[in-house]
């Protein structure tokens, strides 16, 4: 025994060594238990040096790294910033670009629907001097611009040509001091020059102190400068004052609002409607007028639809009259039985409910005049820029504008409105008898019935 | 059997056999494998290939050449790391038993001093320790782990590479007995 440990020393003490391990796993593996002891030293012997270690290196490597990863910092951070500058760039382009497609579009739509003949042109410089306001357009000459042309756009006027070169023209802004142009109030229709200022508004001038201007009414084209076209906004009041002779009227061009990018040149311009009672660009939805049956108006029909009053009326059913009784109205002496009139039978109180004729119809407001006008078919003018001036001055004015105001029905006349005024009569005449049959009677001198109906003084 | 050949069988191993690294040394550099090994790989993750406690216990094998003294050597190493491990303990204690043993004993046969001979040595054993902790953990846990014996044989080769520039800085803390 003693031969054979000391002739296999090592490999006795190996296998000793191998055997005691194995037996320590086999010891663990069976027991499912831990050998606490051995970690335990293990792990106090090392996690210490370990603390140190991370210690150290945090204030030494850590610092280090910090130091590379704040040069790293630097570096993305100029890199983002840079990235951050090329997207704002980028988002500043597409907004323009955005914009710019709106109001493309907003010119397209209002070119295609404007009755003027127009050219788009895009603003290409502004123009040297530093009180004058004038830009160059990129249209000229060869696309038919003229000097004097008017310059608009969908939100009112913008300027007008002082220059044409072959391919480009030189506009001159509402807003230069030298500009003027004829304009005239929505409202109350106050006719006044708008003057440029050089600043963002414009002066409206010789407009009488008497006349009335609100602040926020708007200001139209009057067309009598003959380079705007008539019913173009031009602008909103701003603030109104009396001057010294005339009032002192600004108001901010609606044309230049945003900046002045694409224009449209009038080659062509037609006159268009003043809205009634209306902004240019209304915040609100205007209803229908209340049809004919809604508000039980009767209407008046055939040829007295161009009858705007009651004499008119009443002169017509005089002629009338005289012609059923074979007695020419306004000729010979004896004058047709008034009496026979049938609307003067139905104007009685008795028979108030019956739909009285138009030509008994009580005097409507003039508004109101533009109301039934408008409700007619084919009296109607066109709402739209599309109107041409003919139709314009032929027609009654646009009210697709106005507020529709339910018709109040007005209380029907008690007596006949075909009444003998004694004050209405002729002071030096002798008044007519009553006559008692159907018997003509012949007025006393022999004198000529009156040239004009009676009733017109009503 | 050729001069070359008969030198690096029968030669000397070390330069001065009197040379060994003092007892702190052989504690701290342990230590200091152990901690590179646990402490290192969290921040540069490839160095984890690196098993430096077995080249600790190749290098004081193939010194001392005393084979009993490499087994406990490697015995303590290896139970450390098991310690610093979640496997039963012993597992690294056996194979590293087995490396300083044979380690030991192949450097009373050979002339460790030549570089050839440490990286082969170092290939060797590094193959050989995690092949057999490959068969202790089938055969004692009954683990199923893989063996990439691709993958061994390249990290040996890096730790044959690692040892060369190890051993002889380690060399250099050695101070005559």
């Amino acid at each position: 025994m003693d031969f054979f440990l000391s002739r296999y020393r090592n490999l006795t003490v190996l296998l000793i060594v191998i055997v005691a391990q194995l037996l320590l796993i086999a010891y663990q593996v069976k027991s499912n238990k831990d050998v606490a002891l051995i970690r335990v030293w293990a792990v106090t012997a090392v996690t210490p040096v370990e603390q140190g270690l991370e210690l150290v290196r945090r204030y030494t490597w850590g610092f280090v790294e910090d130091y590379f990863v704040l040069l790293g910092v630097r570096s993305q951070n100029e890199k983002l910033q840079h990235e951050n500058g090329q997207l704002k760039i980028e988002n500043h382009y597409l907004k323009s670009e955005l914009a710019t497609a709106d109001r493309a579009q907003a010119l397209s739509v209002f070119q295609a629907h404007s009755p003027s003949k127009t050219v788009a042109a895009r603003v290409i410089g502004n123009g040297t001097g530093a009180n004058s306001k004038v830009v160059f357009i990129d249209r000229g000459s060869t696309s038919g611009i003229e000097s004097g042309m008017a310059v608009v756009t969908p939100d009112g006027i913008v300027g007008k040509v002082v220059d044409a070169y072959p391919m480009a023209s030189l506009v001159m802004l509402v807003t230069d001091p030298t500009f003027a142009a004829g304009v005239i109030s929505q409202k109350n229709r106050v006719r006044g020059t708008l003057k440029g200022l050089g600043q963002t508004k414009c002066l409206v001038d010789y407009a009488q102190n008497e006349e009335k201007v609100d602040e926020g009414e708007w200001f139209y084209t009057s067309g009598d400068d003959r380079i705007f076209p008539r019913g173009f906004p031009v602008g909103q009041v701003t603030s109104v004052r009396n001057g010294k002779t005339f009032k002192e009227i600004y108001l901010v061009p609606s044309g230049m609002q945003g900046g002045v990018e694409e224009v449209l040149i009038m080659l062509q311009g037609v006159h268009l409607q003043i809205p009634d009672n209306e902004t240019a660009t209304p915040g609100y939805k205007i209803l229908q007028a209340p049809t004919e049956a809604a508000g039980q108006i009767p209407q008046p029909t055939g040829q007295q639809s161009v009858l705007t009053t009651d004499a008119d009326r009443l002169r017509e059913q005089y002629k009338q009259s005289g012609e059923a009784q074979h007695k020419g109205f306004g000729e010979g002496f004896v004058a047709p039985d008034f009496t026979k009139i049938q609307g003067i039978r139905a104007a009685t109180p008795a028979a108030s409910n019956v739909p009285t004729p138009s030509g008994t119809q009580p005097t409507p407001s003039p508004s109101r005049d533009r109301q039934e006008a408008q409700s007619k078919p084919g009296s109607t003018a066109p709402a739209t820029p599309g109107a041409t001036p003919a139709k314009a001055t032929a027609s009654p004015p646009v009210t697709v504008t106005a507020p529709a105001i339910p018709p109040t029905p007005k209380p029907r006349p008690t007596a006949p409105i075909l009444v003998t005024d004694p004050t209405d009569a002729d002071p030096d005449a002798v008044p007519p008898p009553v006559p008692k049959t159907d018997k003509p009677v012949k007025p006393p001198g022999g004198g000529t019935p009156p040239s004009r109906p009676p009733s017109a003084n009503q | 059997m050729s001069e070359y050949t008969e030198r690096l069988l029968t030669g000397p191993s070390r330069k001065d056999k009197s040379e060994r690294l003092r007892v702190i040394w052989l504690i701290i550099i342990p230590l200091i494998a152990i901690l590179f090994q646990v402490y290192v790989p969290r921040f540069v993750g490839f160095l984890s290939y690196l098993e430096l406690p077995l080249l600790i216990t190749v290098h004081f094998a193939l010194g001392r050449r005393g084979p009993i003294s490499s087994v406990f050597y490697g015995m303590s190493i290896g139970l450390v790391q098991d310690s610093l491990s979640h496997q039963p303990i012993g597992m690294f204690g056996i194979v590293k038993t087995l490396v300083g043993y044979f380690a030991a004993s192949v450097s009373q046969r050979f002339d460790v001093e030549n570089p050839i001979v440490t990286f082969i040595l170092s290939f060797f054993f590094y193959f050989f320790h995690q092949f057999f902790y490959w068969v202790l953990a089938r055969a004692l846990l009954g683990e199923a782990m893989i063996f990439d014996a691709q993958q061994t044989l390249l990290f040996g080769l890096l730790n044959a590479a690692v040892a060369l520039p190890l051993f002889h800085i380690l060399d250099k803390l050695k101070v005559a007995a």
